[in-house]
């Protein structure tokens, strides 16, 4: 691993200094994706900032007034997973937390550190994209519909910090993932939320541009909402990701599965392997 | 280089480390504390497991001067008396029911089954176990007497106690 100087700045203000004083610096929280980015030589920071110090970028709060979750930032996946609120509020969110990785992974992994990588197999994302969060910076609140703009890119200025991602109460969803058994990555993973605008369906793991909204089973579910509503739906596999774990076509299939099985166990998550 | 300082097994240590030191580096060649091992290095083995602050995390994916100030245990920490001849009733476990082969893999399955245990507050089914030890991996194949192992641990820690509150577990 590249050396870099380790900095622990104690407010957002300073950690925004920072960053602008040093043009390679990269924010640090959980780890779990800057660290192994960083062994493997695809990111050379100069500086590490370090947001874990920052009061207030941690926590969940339940917003009565406009019926939504407060998570800040820093908020870890294992506190999502075991959140009264989050499993009162949104069951599949907590449930998407929970199956994250692996037990120490949801220990130190955070939401906002998933959410700005953009990891196309990361499971957070089509929860952000699916319930139509926003996510709040510390210039800005940005819709999810405009953050994820390509594989690992977001709407993300330079040195911009995710503070908050205020996710709003569906009327139900669930979330339903097929990964890979090593490394526990999703090879497709479907989110899906029944809201009083309309259903909103957001697919991670398969595309190649990252998560993506499925306006097709949108459109199906938003007619009838039931699994043998999809039943006749196929979804393209030109887009999709190739890999060693599965073909796009594999990938298209599963996503409809997954969309099935999502739309028969809303407020659960279905992990499959 | 920064002077990081933490307590490990209920010592103090205190050294002057490179900022992009790994956590099972810091252990293994700043303490000499082996028993933490280094398998994938890419967080999905397992190998590496500690204890900070009561928490199970991988050290190959956490920065030793992130742990600044906490307490840390690892393998080493387990054993209890003054020369460690007290085994804990998870490595009293694995060895009644014959849970290792090679071996390597145990020290990070021991402290991983240790967390899950003490966070659970009572017994663990196998399910429970199965999918708890989800982020360590034996490549020996091992498992059924490796969770045998840790069901038993479970059984004699939580004998007698009126245990924590259980965790919430979401799945």
């Amino acid at each position: 691993m590249n050396p870099a100087t380790y900095l622990r700045p104690e407010s957002l203000e300073q950690a925004a200094k920072l960053h602008t004083d040093f043009a390679e610096a990269r924010y640090l929280s959980g780890g779990h994706t800057l660290l192994p980015a960083m062994k493997q030589g695809l990111a050379r920071p100069s500086h590490l900032i370090d947001l874990g110090a920052i009061e207030g970028l941690r926590g969940i709060a339940f917003d009565a007034e406009n019926k939504a979750l407060l998570i800040g930032a820093a908020t870890r996946h294992v506190e999502v997973a075991s959140s009264a609120e989050v499993l009162e509020h949104i069951p599949a969110l907590a449930g998407l937390a929970g199956s994250i990785g692996d037990r120490q992974v949801r220990n130190r992994g955070t939401i906002g550190g998933s959410v700005a990588n953009n990891d196309p197999a990361a499971d957070y994302p089509s929860s952000v994209l699916g319930l139509g969060a926003t996510v709040v910076t510390d210039r800005r609140e940005i819709p999810a519909d405009e953050f994820f703009t390509g594989l690992f890119e977001t709407a993300l200025a330079p040195g911009e910090m995710i503070v908050q991602v205020r996710m709003p109460i569906p009327l139900a969803a669930g979330y339903a993932k097929f990964r890979s058994a090593a490394s526990r990555y999703s090879l497709v993973g479907v989110f899906v939320a029944r809201t009083a605008q309309g259903v909103r369906v957001a697919v991670t793991g398969a595309g190649e541009g990252g998560v993506f909204r499925a306006t097709a089973l949108e459109a199906a579910l938003n007619r009838d909402f039931s699994a043998q509503a999809l039943a006749d739906l196929r979804v393209d596999a030109a887009g999709l990701l190739n890999d060693l774990n599965a073909t796009p076509a594999y990938r298209a299939n599963l996503i409809m599965v997954m969309a099935r099985q999502a739309v028969s166990h809303m407020g659960q998550v279905s992990s499959f392997k | 280089m920064t002077i990081v300082s933490m307590r490990v097994n209920g010592a103090p240590v205190s050294r002057e480390t490179p900022d992009n030191t790994l956590l099972a580096v810091f252990l293994r060649e700043g303490l000499g504390l082996t028993g933490t091992h280094i398998g994938c290095d890419t967080s999905q083995c397992g190998c590496c497991v500690v204890r900070i602050d009561g928490t199970s995390v991988k050290s190959c994916t956490t920065l030793a001067v992130q742990v600044q100030g906490c307490s840390v245990t690892t393998v080493e920490g387990l054993a209890q008396g003054n020369s460690g001849e007290t085994l804990h009733p998870i490595q009293k476990a694995f060895t009644k029911m014959h849970a290792l082969q090679c071996g390597y893999c145990t020290p990070g399955m021991m402290m991983s089954a240790v967390d899950l245990i003490e966070h659970h507050g009572k017994p663990l089914t196998e399910e429970d176990v199965r999918h708890g030890m989800e982020g360590n991996l034996c490549r020996c194949t091992g498992y059924h007497n490796i969770v045998r192992a840790i069901i038993a641990a479970s059984e004699e820690m939580h004998a007698g106690s009126a245990g924590k509150q259980p965790e919430t577990q979401a799945r």
